[in-house]
């Protein structure tokens, strides 16, 4: 700070070391690729853990991705959990929304940035899977609060500016989801600095999908060897097998009385 | 629902990091959405649509539970085609008898509670954890059951870690017991008991549960004015669930028709 005045900041001064402060803190970790394909959203991220999520189902249609401070993010995280399913409890399933989520997060993190001792070091990414593509809905919250409507693509943390770049590039609408995986990952092993570039193996990866074709909980891990398959180039597995690991026979309402999926219901009245 | 959530900043209690129980959220932040929460006035019992006989029968590698469509107010049929048998999780199900309002109301907190549990711990919960979970809830209902509207569920879920269906049957405060091979529950059930002791037998497969337990309602329904039998008019027959390693799933009503048909033509051909 400017010396000479040790007793006032002023308020542009404190933002923009506050803003800093989060810069730094999401710039050290490693980053993470939201990018749609044709049959949905792909969220890939550099992440040895197994139990540490960065990337998680949220509601029905709703997943979230963060980088930056863990235990920061996964306290929204669970925010959001504790958000969607007492909306959907409350009125229906239908009406949990990632635009009434993104907002509620926008809230609370730009309350934060100004009002507490530290903004949190956390950047985040709730996504909604639609019908069609056109249906598909990213939003991209930063440190302050901030909100951003995507389309195609977002990459936060670290590399994050040389990886949109790298996207802007490559990624084309419409991509099948092994062609949009092998390139987030090509994306995620490049070196910012330059350097020779890494490749990532399946188990350095943390990889899910909102698959719009999945009944009902669209989120799916996409792991082991599923996972492997899909990043082989010499391997013809090109997207995620319909229905093997099967969701539960609970359907999209939230009235017991009306929740059989549409395959299943009654044959019965109406014969 | 309460104020704050629905705009604004996530009110506080939604950071604070520790409970994966969504009811022990509830119960914290929006206690009014509790069935066990909710005053009733005093007087005399009220009378409110009941719903009536759940079957549950295990099979090599899984259980079926089927219940009839039937829900009675007094002497009043108040409903012909109600679902009593739902699908909970991927590994569940939970049939309900009692009053159905409150039932119902319980299975969607139920079924929340279980994937509430799911997304926020990253695992599936014991199937034990899961027949926990359920005896508390119906512990809550006490107060509720004392005025009349009780509500008694039978659970069965497949036991990933042992590889077996299971069933589990509750009394109205919430005591939880695991009940062997098959078990009934509701107005139907001292029938349905009966003749679960003829029809079932050990290493049935799932085909073969699923006869015993539409032709178990049938003997329910023969002797219980509040239970359904298949209604051959309008062709509904009764909800039939199963779970195993697979997962839970309905027998779609078509396919049920044909089990219901053999079963009429067996019983009235040696007039039964």
């Amino acid at each position: 700070m400017t010396a000479g005045m040790p007793f006032y900041v002023s308020p542009e001064q404190l933002m923009k070391d506050r803003a800093d402060f989060a810069r730094k803190g999401i710039a050290r970790g490693r980053s993470v690729v939201v990018l749609q394909f044709d049959a949905g959203i792909a969220f890939v991220a550099e992440n040895p853990s197994r139990a540490l999520h960065k990337v998680s189902e949220i509601y029905d249609r709703i997943a979230f991705a963060a980088v930056g401070k863990y235990n920061e993010f996964e306290n929204l995280r669970v925010a959001g959990v504790r958000y969607a399913d007492l909306r959907g409890y409350s009125y229906d399933r239908s009406d949990v929304t990632a635009r009434g989520l993104a907002n509620a997060y926008a809230q609370t993190l730009g309350t934060v940035f100004t009002q507490e001792s530290k903004p949190y070091e956390v950047e985040i990414v709730v996504a909604e899977v639609g019908a069609t593509p056109e249906g598909d809905q990213v939003y991209r919250l930063t440190y302050d609060g901030s909100v951003a409507d995507e389309h195609g693509f977002v990459a936060m943390g670290g590399g994050a500016e040389q990886i949109e770049t790298g996207l802007r590039e490559a990624w084309q609408p419409g991509m099948h989801l092994a062609d949009a995986l092998a390139l987030a990952v090509r994306l995620l092993g490049a070196d910012p600095a330059g350097g020779e570039p890494r490749t990532l193996a399946p188990e350095q990866l943390e990889v899910a999908v909102l698959d719009r074709h999945r009944p009902r909980r669209r989120f799916r891990r996409v792991q082991g060897d599923l996972l492997a398959r899909l990043l082989s180039s010499d391997d013809p597995t090109a997207d995620v097998p319909a229905g093997d690991d099967g969701d539960s026979a609970r359907g999209a309402a939230t009235n017991p009385q009306t929740q059989r999926p549409e395959a299943a219901s009654e044959g019965g009245e109406d014969a | 629902m309460s104020a704050g959530a629905d705009s604004g900043r996530l009110p506080s209690a939604y950071l604070v990091p520790g409970s994966s129980s969504f009811t022990d959220f509830l119960s914290a932040h929006a206690p009014a959405l509790l069935p066990s929460r909710r005053p009733l006035p005093p007087g005399a019992a009220l009378e409110a649509p009941h719903g009536t006989t759940i079957v549950s029968v295990t099979y090599t590698g899984g259980v079926v539970m089927a219940g009839d469509r039937r829900a009675t107010m007094g002497n009043v049929i108040a409903n012909r085609d109600m679902e009593k048998v739902f699908a909970t999780d991927e590994f569940s199900l939970v049939g309900i008898a009692g009053t159905a309002g409150l039932a119902i109301e319980l299975v969607r907190l139920f079924q929340v509670e279980l994937e509430h549990y799911e997304k926020i711990e990253g695992t599936l919960m014991s199937l034990e954890g899961k027949a926990n979970r359920l005896a508390s809830m119906i512990r809550g209902n006490l107060g509720m059951a004392m005025q009349g509207l009780a509500v008694v569920p039978m659970f069965a879920g497949y036991d990933l870690e042992e590889g077996r269906g299971r069933i589990f049957s509750y009394d109205v405060t919430g005591g939880c017991y695991e009940e062997q091979d098959h078990h009934s529950v509701g107005s139907g059930s001292l029938f349905a008991r009966g003749a679960l002791k003829k029809l079932y037998r050990r290493d049935l497969t799932a085909e073969q549960a699923v006869r015993v337990a539409v032709e178990t309602l049938y003997d329910a329904a023969d002797d219980d004015s509040a239970t359904g039998g298949p209604d051959v008019g309008r062709r509904i027959w009764p909800t039939v669930g199963l779970v195993d390693a697979e997962g839970a799933r309905f027998v779609p009503q078509p396919d049920l028709a044909p089990v219901v048909d053999a079963i009429i033509t067996e019983r009235s051909e040696e007039a039964r």
